[in-house]
């Protein structure tokens, strides 16, 4: 049996003494398999980006707002009618089974001050059950009560970035800040969240007992009136059942006729974050199998190349066979060759797509995922090209026969 | 026994409808250690005759037998591996590898016999050395003359130490001066280690290096100076 690493010479001879040839062979693959793994890095870190987003959000969350929809979207003015109201956020958490938590709000935005930090973000006035809703943890402290919110007493609960820009390496817990100028006591920093689905900093807010809110931050809002509710099904499957419940005792509190319109919206934002994952997933597997169409492209380029190169090397064949080569070695000679090109073109290829991801992520902005997986599907595609559109030429190299080769000018 | 033997060979190349007989019929004996020369006309078949003999073509009928084993039945594979082991073939375009250098060239055999790289090289050094070439082991063959090229075909054909040496028409492009000196070494090999030559030539001073000569015509041998059945058509 003839040495591999024979052959592997004999083959790296040939493409060197080609060398042009060989680079103009191994360019098709190098963009092929450049687009692949630029393509699938878009893609995927687009769907990486939305699942993260799913988790940050809270699962199985179903949001209540006041005004109408129709069938389009949401129509203009939702949310400017204060119809909803703390009633009938415990009237769903009575009520609807599907639900396992209920958090209304009342949201605004403020200046914050502690000491000569200065700070504007947004403040939301709540009930305890919001952390079950956000599933959001607490680095310290702990999250407003029960007895908060019967009692309206002055105290936050803040988020991340509020804790950075305020107290920087302070521990906050227990120490005064002035919302609108008026005090509060900070009795909770919340656990880090990140950006949400639209890019805002989930971290830059401060919850408040729903009560003080009304009474003392956001004096606009109509006493027992809030701005959303927040509703946690008690699983995916009970979504759309959690949001029926929700949406049949609205009408018969708000008392709606048969014939009217909802004055309020019911949000199914698990659902809407599903189907913009699964689209964004089904775009990534596009993108992939478009660029793979660039990849076999170029391994018809190797195939034509191999051709051309067995052709002119009839004469060379004729002479290994004559000198004892089998077809086998013959064959693999030529296969080595073409996966090593392939290969090559792969490496070279690669590096490509990484370095076209990193730019497309810093020029566009774009979430990129790079895993090893991609990186080492695309290298053993290339090598699977190369044996694919190598192995016909090799094949014909392999069946010459001797005499004729050997007397091919 | 002999170590060739050719029983009622016959080669027909098909074109179309029309057949020509390129190997009528030939049956004939070779021992071992001979020195045999073949002559005969331009297309009698002188190639197409070593070509079987090398392996590098089968008969369409008829049998071969290579130190008895009848080869005419075997495989491609099998084939290989005696133009591998039992043959050194000798061409007259020399059919060296024009990027390789000459001990590279004479390395040739041993990559497809397996030899590991460092004892191939030693031995195709060794046998440039018998055929005077030691100097030209790293040139090309472009910057040899005709005559040093096919010393480096012959110590290639020489290298798996083979008891077969062939050589059609091995001195067809060289000067006269080139060719004596070619034809000495074969000599000499045959002399020396007693290796069975087979070669093919037109011009008699060539032939005369053979101890038996051998005349084709239309494929048909029609004249065997050992068996001295000299029948030469008008
Ligand atoms: N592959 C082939 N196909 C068709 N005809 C061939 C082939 N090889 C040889 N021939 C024919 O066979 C005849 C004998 O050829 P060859 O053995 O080369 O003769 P020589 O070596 O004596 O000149 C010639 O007529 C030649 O044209
Ligand atoms: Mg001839």
């Amino acid at each position: 049996m003839i040495a591999l690493s024979s052959i592997i010479n004999i083959a790296l001879r040939a493409l060197k003494a080609n060398a042009m040839r060989s680079f103009l062979a191994i360019l098709g693959i190098i963009i092929g398999v450049g687009a692949v793994v630029t393509m699938v890095a878009i893609g995927s870190g687009a769907s990486e980006k939305i699942s993260s987003q799913i988790s940050s959000i809270g699962s199985n969350l179903i949001l209540v707002l006041p005004g109408a929809t129709t069938q389009s979207g949401i129509r203009m003015g939702t949310g400017t009618q204060q119809t909803l109201t703390m009633t009938d956020a415990e009237a769903i958490s009575k009520e609807c089974s599907a639900v396992i938590a209920v958090a209304p709000a009342i949201t605004g935005t403020a200046q914050v001050v502690f000491g000569n930090q200065n700070w504007a973000t947004g403040v939301i006035g709540t009930t305890p059950d919001m952390v079950i809703v956000r599933e959001w943890e607490l680095i310290s402290g702990r999250f407003v009560n029960e007895q908060d919110v019967r009692s309206g007493t002055k105290v936050a609960v803040i988020g991340q970035t509020v804790a950075e820009r305020l107290f920087g390496e302070l521990d906050p817990i227990g120490k005064v800040i002035r919302i609108k100028k008026i005090p509060f006591e900070v009795i909770g920093v919340l656990d880090r969240k990140g950006q949400s689905l639209t890019g805002q900093d989930q971290d830059d807010i401060i919850y408040v007992p729903i009560t003080t809110a009304q009474r003392t931050l956001f004096g606009q809002t109509l006493p027992g009136r809030v701005r959303m509710i927040y509703a946690k099904a008690s699983s995916l499957e009970s979504i759309p059942q959690a949001t029926e419940q929700i949406k049949t005792l609205l009408r018969q509190r708000h008392r709606i006729g048969p014939n009217q319109e909802d004055d309020f919206t019911v949000m199914d934002l698990t659902q809407m974050l599903k189907a913009a994952e699964e689209s964004t997933k089904t775009m990534s597997i596009l993108l992939g199998a478009i660029a793979s169409v660039s990849l076999i492209v170029g391994g018809i380029g190797i195939m034509n190349i191999m051709l051309v190169s067995v052709t002119e090397r009839t004469r060379e064949i004729g002479i290994r066979m004559a000198v004892g080569a089998k077809p086998k070695d013959i064959r693999m000679q030529f296969l080595i060759e073409a996966v090593f090109l392939t290969t090559i073109g792969g490496i070279f290829g690669l590096l490509l797509g990484i370095g076209t991801s990193f730019a497309v992520a810093s020029l566009m902005d774009w979430p990129i995922s790079i895993s090893l997986f991609s990186a080492l599907i695309a290298f053993g595609f290339s090598a699977f090209v190369g044996v694919f559109f190598g192995f016909y030429p090799a094949y014909k190299a392999s069946t010459l026969n001797p005499i004729e080769a050997l007397r091919y000018e | 026994m002999s170590i060739i033997r050719l029983e009622q060979v016959v080669k027909i190349y098909k074109f179309g409808e029309f057949e020509l007989k390129v190997l009528d019929d030939i049956t004939v004996s070779i021992e071992k250690g001979e020195f045999v020369c073949i002559m005969g006309p331009s297309g009698s078949g002188k190639s197409t005759f070593m070509n079987i003999i090398g392996c590098l073509d089968t008969p369409t009928s008829g049998k071969y037998f290579l130190d008895g084993v009848d080869v005419s039945t075997f495989n491609l594979d099998e084939l290989a591996e005696i133009r591998n082991k039992k043959i050194g073939f000798v061409f007259q375009q020399f059919n060296l590898l024009p990027r390789a250098t000459a001990l590279e060239n004479v390395e040739l055999p041993l990559i497809y016999s397996g030899v590991p790289s460092k004892q191939r090289k030693d031995m195709a050094l060794e046998v440039l050395s018998k055929v005077g070439l030691t100097e030209r082991a790293n040139h090309y063959p472009r910057q040899l003359s005709g005559g040093q090229q096919q010393r480096v075909a012959i110590a290639r054909a020489l290298v798996n130490n083979p008891p077969i040496m062939l050589a059609d028409e091995p001195t067809g492009n060289l000067d006269s001066k080139s060719s004596m000196e070619i034809m000495e070494i074969f000599k000499k090999l045959n002399e020396e280690r007693g290796l069975t030559t087979i070669i093919v030539t037109h011009e008699p001073d060539i032939a005369a290096f053979g101890k038996r000569q051998i005349r084709f015509l239309d494929g048909k041998i029609v004249c065997d100076s050992t068996v001295c059945t000299v029948e030469v058509n008008p």
